[in-house]
């Protein structure tokens, strides 16, 4: 054998993931819908990022002369009951449903898939309790539950964004347990259990995994649904707490000015349903490129 | 009946790939039938029941069709609307699938699936005397309690049962020309020589033209007149039964070869060794 | 083991297993209200008696509350009181909550079922039109119009409906139940608006009932189709693609047969699973609109209680709707058993 016939293992791995990659995204490319929403979540995470180089105005600042004026060339989508610059507003606000967002998939997601992979993995009556307490959670109400919980511990956006964990993890754990059903027998994993691999390492580095493309799509579909409950919480005034621009609660101030000052209660809430619809592209343009037999669950 | 009952010449499917091309599964099929047993051997993805499904038009949405001829008894299949397509299937051809446990539909008794095989044809039949029809099309079929059946689900049925259940609810119309795809190839050895010889003697009291679709050279080959063997979208090679074992071609040759038989010799089967040249057109 | 079991004692010991899950969740759903209000505030007594009280009553409220005895038995009686149908005393109306709930449920119950009527009746057929033309402009048509559905905060699509219908073109009328000089003549029998005005034979009250309906209920209405036209399409899409489908195209039926009979008969029992959830969805749902719409439901009274710090009514109101989620639940489990003849002789 000569130097120049032995093929690095590594280097071919990377290439044929290359190529992988190379034809998933010429496959996302080719859904219209799907590049949208991409398009959408860049942009949010854009002016998250360079808020303060986006925005004209303080987001905190009142300007009184300016109180309640319509859309202009100074106040691209007016001003709100204290003057403040809504287009600013807006832009500061993607920070705070991008924090929420990710406090509740960092918490929500990790929570749920051990929870599954390990009721899947060990069985047995882990499994029955594990489950058991899954479904109680499923039949609460998620709305209901998470206010009533940011009732009884306070108001504000990190407890919002905890209540809103304790209704998201479910789903989480279903899935990693169905997928970990299926993995916990396979022979491959008895081939690593053979080996001495003990359960931890094969629920850490065999079962979950599997799970992730599954949870990606998943966790898409969340995101849309957290920036609504989230919203929802922020309206009915326990999310986050004034001077903070959350998109919600400046609907829930704008309500007052919808017949005269429409500009107001309008605008916040067309910056969610962009949000949320892009969030909602994407999951459904990742799901049908990762993961064909969700199609029936979801 | 003067000419052909199926003529096809040139037939090709095709399907579209990732890249936005497409792909022939059948790549230029001819062959005509009369009033015979005709078998179609090959194995899985050969195209054998991409062809039987393109003559009863029942090809997948996103399947691409194209013949030059394409007729069941002077019929161009090509141009006649879909309504008259509708009319031709289950009244004048019919066909069985691999396996009842999916081709029945799960949530309708028996009696209502093959009661409304027979409503299709004749639209004001009365309920009893469907109900008497189907009672007969079932005992038909040697089922011995067609009463029963009647009310049952198919999961309440074995998959020999469930088979002949299928094929009650294809004949009942007598149709002209039956296609068997793979009937006996999801069942327990030990019932498939009862659903065949069911199969044969409708099939030989009615008169009626079959196109038996299977894998299985040697079953196809007692039971059939005349033998397609297809291979990557093509056909090979067309043989009479009774001298299949002359074939010429080297494919049929192998699959023969990869046959055991009782009284054969105790080295290891051979395996086929695919010739690229077996892709080219053959005739 | 159950396979030798006779098939009666069986059937029993199946009712008995699914009762005790169906026992399980209403306790796991106590034991959540029971945690909210009794543990996760700091100190509940003060948030009764308010900051200013005098150690004397603070103790008696203490030991009225039952703090001084082990967690286990507070929830212990605190389960017995639920069963009881005691959810405690509304502090700001001075009634039993469960009062206050029959009284507002009425209004919630009507607005969410008009609203899953319209769901159903347009978003089955969605879905299915969907499936049957997937990837062709009914699909991309339908899948946007649910898309949609599925990303609007509902409440601003209330607050935008107000505006246009409402303000700028007068077609509905805003915000209530009737009219305020129409408040109070059709007599309460029901609590459905709709139904006591037509038993009253009060037409004029009707009418005005339905002009304020229209907006929220269509809301709700768009809400529940999204959801019920999506998950239709996906389960219609997994059944055109069986073989049965196949067959039935082979015996020469119709297309119109094949769908409807065939595969719709066959996606109609997840699908009865879908509407059941989707229910109880819209029960929820009907918070947000219902606090737009000034509608006297349940959701208003949730939402109201919160500003006087109402625990026991809004843990109470949360209860009534996870036991009626708990319900529809268990009745989607009965209907799926009676449905799927699979399921049926497996029982």
């Amino acid at each position: 054998m000569t130097t120049e016939t032995i093929i690095d293992p590594r280097r071919a791995v990377r290439e044929a993931s290359l190529k992988e990659l190379r034809s998933f995204m010429r496959r996302f490319l080719r859904n219209p819908l799907g590049v949208i929403g991409l398009v959408i979540v860049l942009v949010l995470i854009f002016c998250a990022i360079f808020a303060p180089l986006i925005a004209t105005h303080d987001p905190y600042l009142p300007t009184l002369t300016a109180r309640l004026s319509a859309p202009s060339a100074d106040y691209w989508f007016g001003a709100d009951e204290l003057g403040r610059d809504i287009y600013s507003r807006l832009v500061y606000g993607s920070r705070l449903t991008l924090l929420i967002v990710g406090l509740v998939i960092v918490t929500s997601a990790p929570i749920g898939l051990l929870i599954g992979a390990v009721s899947g993995t060990v069985g047995g009556w882990v499994d029955a309790i594990f489950m058991r307490i899954t479904d109680v959670f499923l039949a609460i109400p998620k709305l209901l539950l998470a206010l009533a919980f940011v009732a009884a511990l306070g108001p504000g956006i990190v407890n919002a964004a905890l209540a809103i964990t304790l209704t998201a993890w479910p789903p989480y754990a279903r899935l990693a347990r169905a997928e970990a059903l299926v993995v916990r027998n396979s022979d491959y994993v008895n081939a690593v259990r053979l080996a001495g691999a003990s359960e931890l390492r094969i629920i850490l580095f065999h079962v979950i995994p599997m799970c992730l493309s599954s949870v990606i799509v998943r966790m898409t579909f969340d995101m849309a649904g957290i920036i609504l409950t989230a919203a929802g919480l922020g309206f009915i005034g326990l999310g986050a707490q004034p001077p903070l621009p959350e998109w919600g609660a400046m609907i829930s101030t704008g309500r007052k000015f919808i017949f005269d000052q429409w500009w107001v209660a309008t605008i916040p809430g067309a910056a969610i349903f962009i949000v949320s619809l892009g969030f909602n592209l994407l999951g459904d343009a990742l799901r049908d490129l990762l993961d064909p037999h969700l199609r029936q669950r979801n | 009946m003067t000419g052909p009952l199926v003529d096809i010449k040139n037939l090709r499917v095709a399907f579209r790939n990732d890249e936005g091309g497409y792909n022939e599964a059948v790549r230029g099929v001819s062959f005509s039938l009369g009033r015979e047993k005709l078998g179609i051997v090959g194995e899985s993805g050969s195209g054998k029941s991409l062809t039987g499904r393109s003559l009863l038009g029942v090809l997948p949405p996103y399947a691409r069709m194209s013949a030059d001829t394409l007729s069941f008894d002077g019929i161009d299949l090509k141009t006649i609307s879909p309504r008259q397509r509708r009319a031709l299937r289950g009244g004048r051809m019919g066909m069985i699938l691999q396996d009842p446990k999916f081709s029945l539909n799960p949530v309708m008794t028996i009696g209502r699936q093959v009661v409304e095989a027979i409503r299709i044809g004749e639209r004001r039949l009365s309920a009893a005397a469907a109900r008497q029809k189907a009672l007969e099309a079932l005992e038909s079929v040697h089922i011995r309690e067609p009463a029963r059946v009647f009310n049952l689900y198919p999961h309440e049925l074995s998959g020999g049962m469930g088979q002949r259940v299928m094929i009650a609810m294809m004949v009942v119309r007598a149709p002209d020309l039956l296609i068997a795809d793979e009937p006996t190839s999801a069942l327990d050895v030990t019932v498939r020589m009862q659903v065949l010889s069911i199969l044969d003697e409708l099939v030989t009291q009615r008169g009626m033209g079959l196109i038996f679709i299977s894998h299985d050279l040697n079953l196809v080959s007692k039971f059939c007149d005349r033998v397609i063997v297809m291979y990557a979208g093509r056909i090979v090679e067309t043989l009479d039964a009774k001298h299949l074992h002359d074939a010429q071609h080297p494919y049929t040759r192998g699959l023969l070869a990869c046959l055991p038989s009782i009284d054969g010799s105790l080295e290891p089967l051979p395996v086929l060794n695919r010739d690229a040249s077996w892709l080219e057109a053959a005739s | 083991m159950p396979a030798t079991l006779p098939r009666p004692l069986k059937l029993l010991l199946d009712i008995g297993s699914w009762l005790l899950t169906v026992a399980i969740t209403l306790i796991g759903l106590a034991a959540f209200t029971f945690f909210i209000g009794r543990i996760l505030p700091i100190d509940p007594v003060l948030s009764i008696v308010g900051e200013k009280a005098t150690p004397e009553v603070y103790q008696r409220v203490y030991l009225e509350l039952g703090l001084d005895k082990p967690v286990w038995q507070q929830f212990y009686e605190y389960v017995l009181k639920l069963l009881r149908g005691d959810f405690g005393v509304s502090f700001s109306t001075s009634r039993p909550v469960l009062t206050d709930l029959l009284a507002f449920f009425p209004a919630t119950l009507e607005l969410a079922t008009i609203g899953l009527v319209i769901g159903v009746v347009l978003g089955i057929p969605m879905g299915v039109a969907s499936a049957y033309w997937h990837e062709k402009w009914p699909d991309h048509l339908f899948r946007i119009v649910g898309l949609i559905g599925y990303s609007v905060p509902i409440f601003w699509l209330g607050l935008v409906g107000l505006f246009v219908f409402y303000y700028k073109l007068g077609w509905v009328s805003g915000p209530g139940q009737v009219d305020v000089f129409f408040t109070g003549i059709v007599p309460r029998v029901t609590g459905f608006i709709l139904v006591d005005a037509a038993i009253a034979g009060e037409w004029e009250v009707f009418g005005n009932a339905v002009s304020h309906m229209t907006l929220p209920a269509l809301l709700i209405g768009y809400y529940s189709l999204a959801y019920i036209s999506r998950m239709t399409r996906s389960v219609m899409l997994d059944q055109l693609s069986r073989e049965y489908v196949l067959t039935a195209r082979l015996k020469g039926a119709s297309e119109f047969t094949v769908v409807m009979r065939h595969a719709l008969g066959n996606a109609a029992i997840p699908l009865v699973t879908v509407i059941a959830l989707s229910y109880g969805g819209l029960l929820e749902g009907s918070v947000l609109i219902e606090t737009i719409f000034s509608w006297p439901g349940i959701g208003n009274y949730i939402y109201s209680s919160l500003f006087s710090a109402d625990m026991n009514a809004v843990l109470g109101g949360t209860l009534l709707v996870g036991i009626v989620f708990v319900l529809l639940n268990m009745l989607s489990d009965v209907l799926y058993r009676t449905l799927d003849p699979r399921a049926r002789s497996a029982a």
